[in-house]
């Protein structure tokens, strides 16, 4: 259970991601924020609440594993990493610039910390589940993260992966939906229509913990919840808003992936800065 | 080791199973996955001797290739099985990503290639796998042309750091190699030596390319007989130097003529001075059918007869433009 003092330094953090990852994207080049801004209180809650994981072996055998199978919003998990000091807090600027270690979706073989090479949307929970059933051969007593998208669950290999992960009871998997509602294109259900969501999850043979996504303690709370499910995976089903922390971009798809004006960067920097500046 | 003797004829299918027993009994780190199809792809004696290392994923191959990717992440060297249709082709984007790019450890096998799948027809007969598998990075590509050279391919691919592909089939092909066989990744064995033309052949056409040879020779034309399991890397050099002072080289595949063999080898002789004319034999730009294997190989014209009237009809056109 996270108590207050805790939970304070977590909303700290949280607020910190957001500032250092829209600080990181810049003005005038299209970046994924509206999702990247969406997951902030759940990649958070992962790395500096929940996982087991030291940031001076990223590579250890016993680490809890993350995989963003959401692929296209890695900059809060760059910036987390980035906080903890698995990567440098210098690389955080060359994002998708030419020979960065940071590339514009995860390459698992040149960025430090990341699990798996993701962007094809819909392979992350299969892979999660690959990592959770070698780690059960191997008696590793490890646990398995995945995030997903929303929008990502149109893509058919999400269930089959789903499937998979009751039929061989695996407890140690938690997924995790960035239910922001908003694909690139507009609404997630108006192009297939993802409701009744958790009865899905359910009749897939998962637990559901249903949150708001943005509120760190249900975050912490489902996750501590989640490692006492046994038999089967768990599926926290997170509320969001796109873009959440920038009013212009909350709600709006068009930040899916877009370029932002100096302006409205200097307007998203001036709202996200840390107090004392602000 | 089991072993065939020169002339047996076995399915290269055969031996993956045998091969998997062989190296999954030795290390604890073999896994093995199919989809729903472990009898046919002789995955089910290792299911029987290491169930807890043997996953059935059902019928979802996208899910099988990131599955195995994810158990490589973790310590395992993973076989991934299904039919050639569906590995590369069904999964191809998840090859592309969890594998060749992200260079796991998995093994990619697809099982039942080509038109010797026989009856199911063209919806099951893999005619684009080593196409598909040849694009792309840091994939190894290997096609064996015997139970003898497919038992070693999979033992070979399961020491090899990073992803491989290997093609099997289920047609009964005649052993060529002795026990003592050596397969090594990237060698390119010499069958049979000759000084006129130059055929390099892949897979079960090894065999048919030596019978082809034989009835070029009835003909007063002196045929070598490269065989190429390794199609990725490819020895340009060996390719090359066979090649040389030859009247005409020609490929062989049960595979469609372009993306394979044929355009690999037309790849390395285009981009190189002095280099003989090329005939590139295999499925042309058309489906396969329902048939049995022999029936179609007879149809498609891939059968020694067909293949060595079709080389003696270029190699004459050729010595008449000299």
């Amino acid at each position: 259970m996270v108590d207050d003092r805790r939970l304070a330094e977590l909303e700290a953090v949280a607020r910190d991601m957001r500032y250092q990852m829209v600080r990181m994207m810049g003005a005038d080049k299209p970046h994924h924020f509206g999702g990247s801004l969406s997951i902030v209180e759940m990649v958070t809650a992962l790395y500096f609440y929940k996982m087991r994981y030291d940031p001076a072996d990223p590579n250890w055998d016993g680490r809890d594993r993350f995989v963003m199978s959401k692929g296209h919003t890695v900059p809060a998990q760059y910036v987390a990493l980035a906080k903890l000091g698995v990567l440098p807090m210098e690389a955080l600027p060359t994002l998708k610039q030419l020979g960065s270690i940071l590339q514009g979706h995860p390459n698992a073989c040149m960025t430090p910390g990341l699990e798996a090479c993701t962007g094809s949307l819909g392979q992350g929970l299969s892979f999660a589940n690959g990592i959770a059933l070698a780690a059960r051969i191997r008696g590793l007593g490890i646990r398995v993260y995945c995030l997903l998208g929303d929008g990502e669950l149109h893509e058919g290999q999400v269930w089959e992966a789903a499937m998979s992960s009751s039929t061989y009871k695996l407890d140690s998997l938690c997924a995790l939906v960035d239910r922001n509602h908003l694909k690139s294109q507009g609404q997630v259900d108006e192009a297939k229509n993802l409701e009744p969501l958790a009865a899905k999850w359910q009749a897939f043979g998962w637990h559901t913990i249903g949150i708001d996504g943005h509120d760190l303690r249900q975050v912490c709370d489902a996750l501590d919840e989640a490692e006492t499910i046994k038999g089967k995976p768990s599926m926290i089903l997170a509320q969001t808003v796109k873009g959440k922390g920038v009013p212009f971009m909350e709600g709006q798809f068009q930040f899916h992936n877009a370029p932002i004006s100096q302006s409205q960067w200097a307007e998203a920097m001036q709202i996200l800065a840390p107090e004392e500046v602000a | 080791m089991l072993k065939w003797n020169v002339g047996d004829l076995v399915q290269t299918r055969d031996a993956y199973g045998e091969a998997l027993l062989d190296v999954g009994r030795r290390r604890k780190d073999i896994a093995v996955m199919d989809s729903d199809l472990q009898r046919s792809n002789k995955t089910y004696a290792f299911g029987q001797a290491h169930p807890e290392r043997f996953f059935d994923m059902g019928i979802a191959e996208a899910d099988m290739v990131c599955t195995a990717a994810g158990m490589a992440a973790t310590g395992f060297t993973v076989f991934a099985t299904s039919f050639a249709m569906f590995v590369p082709g069904r999964a191809y984007d998840q090859i592309r990503l969890q594998l060749s790019y992200a260079r796991e450890n998995v093994k990619i096998i697809g099982v039942s290639a080509g038109l010797t799948q026989g009856p199911d027809g063209a919806t099951h007969q893999a005619l684009d796998d080593i196409a598909l598998a040849r694009l792309l990075p840091n994939l190894t590509v290997l096609v064996p042309a015997d139970a003898t050279e497919a038992y070693q391919a999979v033992l070979a691919a399961a020491e090899v750091e990073g992803p491989v592909y290997i093609r099997l089939g289920r047609y009964p092909t005649p052993v060529i190699f002795r026990e003592d066989y050596v397969f090594e990744v990237g060698a390119m064995p010499v069958l049979r030596q000759g000084s006129d033309l130059v055929i390099y052949a892949t897979g079960i056409m090894a065999a048919l390319a030596l019978d082809t040879a034989v009835i070029l020779a009835g003909r007063g034309v002196d045929a070598a007989v490269l065989n190429v399991p390794t199609l990725k890397p490819l020895d340009a050099r060996a390719i090359l130097h066979a090649a040389e002072g030859k009247q005409l080289a020609v490929t062989m595949e049960e595979h469609w003529i372009s993306g394979g063999l044929g355009s690999a080898v037309a790849e390395i002789l285009a981009e190189n001075r002095d280099t003989p004319a090329l005939l590139r034999i295999g499925v042309n730009d058309v489906f396969g059918q329902s048939a049995t294997a022999a029936e179609l190989l007879e149809h498609y014209g891939l059968t020694p007869d067909h293949m060595a009237a079709a080389i003696l009809t270029k190699l004459e056109a050729e010595q008449r433009r000299q």
